[in-house]
């Protein structure tokens, strides 16, 4: 056993322990920290499989910016935890049933059909792999024959960043903020009114001008 | 012993029926249903990724790096409607999500 199949076996058990923790978790925050624990150890996978770009990738996109983003929204929720945690102990016998299945049906495939170990494989393709490095490799495939692909890629990320402020995005209703197009249109008519009353005699109290009303109807009786 | 191909698709294997039963036990709280679907994208780019090296395909690696980009879009918007969720019904509960149901 070498130190690579030491690394696997340490990286594996970690990762099934964080993604364990992940879905019995009884509070979220502990939950989304240990899915940054899993994507940390599962970094560390495709390291050993030579992978390093998408390792780093996996580092900076996931643990950086998506934990981040789970993160800030479970502590911006203030959330009953106890009603959702009802029915969890009932459904566990069924779910650990299930996937129990799942597990050794596939393992059980898995380990006996793909013997494929390293060895072969190295000689096979050194002539590849040996000169450029992974990123590079990646990048002439990414950049010529995935080149529409990606522009397709990029126009997704652009739909949900404008989707996610969109959907968020709300006006405050006690906003002070300035209209600037209504400041732009706004007119002198449109603030300043003359009112032409008739004289008023001397000794009579004079009508006090109720501002807005009374320049309306000086209005109306001009027109 | 040496790593085989099958240690890694069996690692892949197990991380998504863990995801399987965290998406039943969870059925109620729809972050942690978000967080099993991340970790069911996880163990199907783990397969992708192994796959890619021991056949010496670096097609493999490409289709990751989309799935990343998709994942990271799907957990934007999610994460999003969850937020727009809370601020309506007060609650992030899937049971009561039932305006739409007939």
């Amino acid at each position: 056993m070498d130190v690579k199949t030491g690394f696997f076996y340490l990286f594996s058990v970690v990762l099934m322990f964080a993604a364990f923790r992940v879905v019995t978790a009884r509070n979220p925050v502990h939950a989304v920290l240990f899915l940054m624990l899993a994507f940390s150890q599962a970094s560390g996978l495709w390291l050993l499989l030579q992978a390093e770009f998408l390792a780093m990738t996996l580092v900076l996109v996931y643990l950086g910016a998506v934990m981040v983003l789970f993160l800030f929204v479970v502590m911006m929720l203030d959330i009953n935890l106890d009603t959702l945690r009802e029915g969890f102990w009932k459904h566990f016998p069924l779910a650990a049933t299930l996937g129990a299945l799942v597990a050794l049906e596939m393992a059980g495939v898995l380990m006996s059909g793909f013997r494929i170990s390293e060895a072969p494989q190295v000689a096979a393709s050194a002539g590849q792999a040996a000169q450029v490095s992974n990123s590079k490799a990646l990048g002439i495939l990414l950049y010529t024959e995935y080149l529409m692909p990606i522009q397709v890629a990029a126009s997704i990320l652009l739909v949900a960043m404008i989707a996610a402020i969109a959907l968020t995005l709300r006006e405050r209703k006690d906003s002070k903020a300035i209209s600037a197009s209504e400041q732009v249109h706004v007119r002198a008519k449109d603030r300043l009114v003359v009112v032409k009353m008739d004289a008023v005699k001397v000794g009579e109290a004079p009508k006090a001008p109720e501002a807005p009303e009374a320049a309306d109807a000086s209005k109306e009786t001009q027109k | 012993m040496t790593l085989t191909l099958g240690h890694y698709l069996s690692l892949g294997a197990m991380l998504f029926a863990l995801s399987v039963i965290g998406i039943f036990l969870n059925r109620k709280n729809l972050i942690v249903l978000l967080m099993a679907i991340e970790l069911m994208l996880l163990a199907v780019n783990m397969n992708f990724v192994a796959f890619s090296h021991f056949l010496g395909d670096m097609h493999g690696q490409v289709f990751v790096f989309f799935i990343l980009t998709v994942a990271a879009a799907e957990s934007a918007i999610g994460l999003a409607i969850l937020v727009l969720l809370f601020r309506n019904l007060n609650s992030i509960n899937v049971d009561e999500l039932n305006s739409l149901k007939g």
